[in-house]
C-alpha cells in the first residue's frame, strides 16, 4: 500500500524562528504515498509549528516544501489550487465555523471549488458524514450541539470533502475517551485503505501510534531526529526516544510487547548469522 | 493535471434481452460529476423486471463522489425490486464502493429538517421575544440583586471588596473615553450654537443661544450622548469579555474555585461605569459649552466674557444637576445589560457576536427611554 517512490510531501531544510527564538532548524521530512505517519515530539518542540509552517499558514524564514512534486513558493496559482483542491486538515478543536450546520460545513470546501447542484453537494455531504461514522440526523445541527467526539468526527468529514489525497491530523484523539479513540484510530486506517489516502498525523496518543502508523517521525533539537517504524525507534538510543517509547505509559500497550519480542528474535537472528 | 483527469464522466445505456447494461466510463470524480448528476439521477429504468448490469470498465478514476452515484443509482434499482450487478471494478474501487454503500445502507436515522416558514412562526416569534424579554429583566434584577447585597466571595478572603481592579475599570472605560468624549461634545455643542444662532437671528435674539445651549447641553445633550457613547464603547467590551470568558468556561472555573463571578466579573465594571460616567458627562458638559462659546463668538460675535455671564445668568445649579443625576442610573443601565447578555454567550462564535450587538441596541435604547422618563419626571415635580 505504501509507495515509497511516490513522495507526496517533502520538506527540505525548513527553518522558522519567531524574533529570536528559534523553533525548526533545517528540518528535512518525506512523507510516502498512502502511508500514515505518525508524528511525535515533546510539548513545545514545534509540531503544530512545523504543520503550520507546511500548510503555509506560518511563515518560514527558508526552506523548500513540495506537494505532489510541486514546490508551493514557486508554484502558479492554478497549480497551488490543485494542491490546495488535494488536500485537507482536521484541526486539533476541530475549526467547525459555528455558524453553520455540520452538513453545511461540509459543504463548505464543495462549495468553494467545485460546480455541482446543490442537491449532489448535499448527498455527498451526507456520505461523507455517514463515512466518518455520524448519522443522517445529525446534518442539521450546530457544532455547539455535538459532542467532542462528534466533532473530530464531523471535522474529519470536512478535511474529506473534495476526496483530497493526503489529510493532516492534529492531535486526532485529544480528548476522546480510549474507546472513541480506539475507533478513530481504526476509521482512520479504514479509510486510508479505500480512499488511498495519505495521513500526516500529529499524535501523543501511544496506542494510535502502536495500532495505525506505518512510519512515526520524531521531532527533536529543532528537526526531525529519526523517522521509522516502531521496531526502529524502540533500537534508537536517544533518551527522549527511549523514555517515550519505552516508559511507563508504554509498557502497558500489547503491541509494545510484541513489537519487543519480534525486535529481540531479529537479535537473536542477526547474533546467530 | 493530465489528460486523464481531464476526460469527463459520461455513461451509456444498451437493452438486450431481460438484461439492462449500463456502461459508465471517464473520470467519476469528485471534481467531475457535477456535469453528469443531473442527467444519471434522470436515467429512466424500464417497469417490467429485468436485470441489470453496471459495467465500470471504462472507468479511469472514482473516489468517493462517483461510488456515492454508482450507490445510489443501485439502491434505487433495488427499490424496483429488481436484480443488479457492478462489473469490472477494480479491486481498490471495489473496496471503496462496498465502503460508500456500507456507510449509507447501515445508516437508518431519517433527515431532520429544521421548521420551514409559518404563519404561526411569527406568532411564536412574538411570543418568544415577550418571554424573553421578561427572562432579561428578571435576569437583569438578579444581577442587580447580587451585585448591590451578595456579591462577596463564598468565604473568608473575598469579604473585602478589591479595589485594584475597579481602578484599572476606570481606567479603561473613563480616563481612555475622555478624548472622543470631548472631540463629539466640542463638535455637538458648536452644531447646537450654531444653528440656534441661525435661527435666533431672526427674532434679534441671539445672546439667547447661551441659554438654549446651556440648558440642552447640561439637562439632556450631554449625559445622554456620553451614555450613548460608553454603551458602544465599553458596553460592547463589558460583553465581549464576560461572553468570550464564558465560551471557554472561565466563569465555571471562577465558580467552582469558590469565587462569585458577580463579584469578581460584574461588580468592579458597574462600580467603574457609575464613578466614570457622571465624571465623563461633566467632561462632555464642559466641552459642548466650550464648542458653543466658539461658534458664538464665530458666527454671533457673542465674546467669551458675555458667553460666561450669560451662561451665570441663564444656567442655575438645578439645571446641571438635572442631567449630572442621571449619569449613575445610565451607567448601571448599561453595565448590567452588557453583563446579562455577556452571561447568556453560548457555545458559538456566532452567539458572541449576536450576544455584543443586542447588548449595545438594548442598552441604547433603554437609556434613551429612561432620559425620556426622567424628563417627565422632573416636569411633574418642576425641578
Amino acid at each position: 500500500m505504501v509507495d515509497v517512490n511516490n513522495i507526496v510531501l517533502s520538506v527540505r531544510d525548513v527553518h522558522v524562528q519567531f524574533g529570536n527564538h528559534v523553533v525548526l532548524h533545517d528540518l528535512d521530512l518525506d512523507v510516502y504515498a498512502g502511508e500514515i505517519l505518525g508524528f511525535v515530539g515533546g510539548s513545545g518542540t514545534g509540531k503544530s509549528v512545523l504543520m503550520r509552517a507546511v500548510l503555509g499558514l506560518n511563515q518560514r524564514q527558508n526552506g523548500q516544501v513540495k506537494f505532489f512534486g510541486h514546490d508551493i513558493d514557486t508554484a502558479d496559482e492554478e497549480t497551488r489550487l490543485a494542491i490546495d483542491m488535494r488536500m485537507g486538515v482536521l484541526f486539533q478543536h476541530g475549526a467547525l465555523f459555528s455558524s453553520l450546520t455540520v452538513a453545511e460545513n461540509i459543504e463548505v470546501p464543495m462549495r468553494e471549488y467545485l460546480s455541482m447542484p446543490k442537491s449532489l453537494m448535499r448527498e455527498l455531504a451526507l456520505v461523507k458524514m455517514e463515512l466518518v461514522g455520524l448519522k443522517r440526523s445529525d446534518a442539521y445541527k450546530l457544532p455547539s450541539e455535538l459532542s467532542g467526539g462528534m466533532i473530530k468526527r464531523a471535522a474529519l468529514a470536512r478535511a474529506l470533502a473534495l476526496d483530497p489525497n493526503i489529510v493532516f491530523l492534529d492531535e486526532p484523539t485529544s480528548g476522546l475517551d480510549p474507546i472513541g479513540a480506539a475507533e478513530f484510530d481504526g476509521l482512520i486506517a479504514k479509510l486510508r485503505d479505500t480512499l488511498g489516502l495519505t495521513v500526516y498525523m500529529v499524535t501523543h496518543d501511544l496506542d494510535s501510534l502502536f495500532s495505525v502508523t506505518d512510519r512515526i517521525a520524531v521531532l527533536g533539537q529543532k528537526k526531525v531526529i529519526a523517522v521509522g517504524d516502531l521496531q526502529y525507534m524502540l533500537a534508537q538510543d536517544d533518551p527522549w526516544i527511549q523514555s517515550y517509547f519505552k516508559g511507563e505509559r508504554a509498557r502497558t500497550i500489547p503491541a509494545f510487547d510484541e513489537a519487543q519480542r519480534k525486535m529481540k528474535n531479529n537479535n537473536s537472528k542477526l547474533a546467530s548469522q | 493535471m493530465s489528460d486523464q483527469e481531464i476526460r469527463l464522466p459520461s455513461f451509456s445505456e444498451t437493452s438486450e434481452g431481460d438484461t439492462h447494461t449500463i456502461v459508465l466510463d471517464g473520470v467519476w470524480a469528485t471534481h467531475s460529476v457535477g456535469k453528469v448528476d443531473k442527467k444519471f439521477k434522470a436515467i429512466k429504468l424500464p417497469t417490467q423486471p429485468v436485470r441489470y448490469i453496471i459495467d465500470c470498465a471504462d472507468i479511469t478514476m472514482l473516489d468517493t463522489a462517483g461510488a456515492w452515484m454508482i450507490s445510489r443509482l443501485k439502491l434505487r434499482i433495488q427499490d424496483d425490486g429488481n436484480e443488479v450487478e457492478v462489473l469490472n471494478l477494480s479491486k481498490n474501487n471495489e473496496i471503496l464502493l462496498d465502503a460508500v454503500m456500507h456507510a449509507v445502507t447501515n445508516d437508518k436515522s431519517e433527515v431532520v429538517k429544521p421548521a420551514q416558514f409559518q404563519l404561526s412562526g411569527i406568532l411564536a416569534a412574538i411570543g418568544k421575544m415577550s418571554y424573553s424579554f421578561a427572562a432579561d429583566f428578571m435576569a437583569s434584577m438578579n444581577l442587580l440583586g447580587a451585585a448591590v447585597r451578595g456579591s462577596h466571595g463564598k468565604t473568608g478572603q473575598g469579604r473585602r471588596m478589591s479595589f485594584a481592579p475597579i481602578a484599572s475599570q476606570i481606567d479603561k472605560m473613563g480616563v481612555g473615553a475622555i478624548p472622543i468624549i470631548v472631540l463629539m461634545s466640542v463638535i455637538m455643542g458648536a452644531i447646537i450654537a450654531q444653528q440656534g444662532a441661525f435661527q435666533l437671528r431672526y427674532f434679534g435674539a441671539e445672546i439667547f443661544v447661551v441659554d438654549l445651549v446651556g440648558i440642552l447641553v447640561l439637562r439632556e445633550i450631554g449625559v445622554i450622548l456620553t451614555a450613548i457613547m460608553i454603551a458602544g464603547r465599553s458596553g460592547s467590551a463589558i460583553t465581549a469579555e464576560i461572553g468570550s470568558m464564558k465560551m471557554r468556561e472561565e466563569v465555571d472555573a471562577l465558580k467552582v474555585i469558590g469565587l462569585n463571578p458577580i463579584s469578581v466579573l460584574i461588580l468592579p465594571r458597574l462600580v467603574a461605569l457609575v464613578i466614570s460616567l457622571p465624571l465623563l458627562t461633566f467632561v462632555a458638559n464642559m466641552a459642548a459649552l466650550g464648542g458653543a462659546m466658539i461658534v458664538a463668538q464665530t458666527y454671533s460675535g457673542i465674546s467669551p466674557d458675555a458667553f460666561m455671564t450669560r451662561v451665570r445668568e441663564a444656567v442655575d445649579m438645578t439645571s446641571f444637576f438635572a442631567g449630572i443625576i442621571k449619569a449613575p442610573f445610565m451607567a448601571i443601565i448599561i453595565g448590567i445589560i452588557a453583563s446579562v447578555e455577556g452571561m447568556k454567550v453560548e457555545g458559538s462564535a456566532e452567539s458572541l457576536g449576536r450576544r455584543v450587538t443586542s447588548s449595545v441596541v438594548k442598552s441604547i435604547f433603554v437609556v434613551i427611554v429612561v432620559d425620556g422618563l426622567f424628563a417627565i419626571f422632573f416636569a411633574a415635580v418642576d425641578f
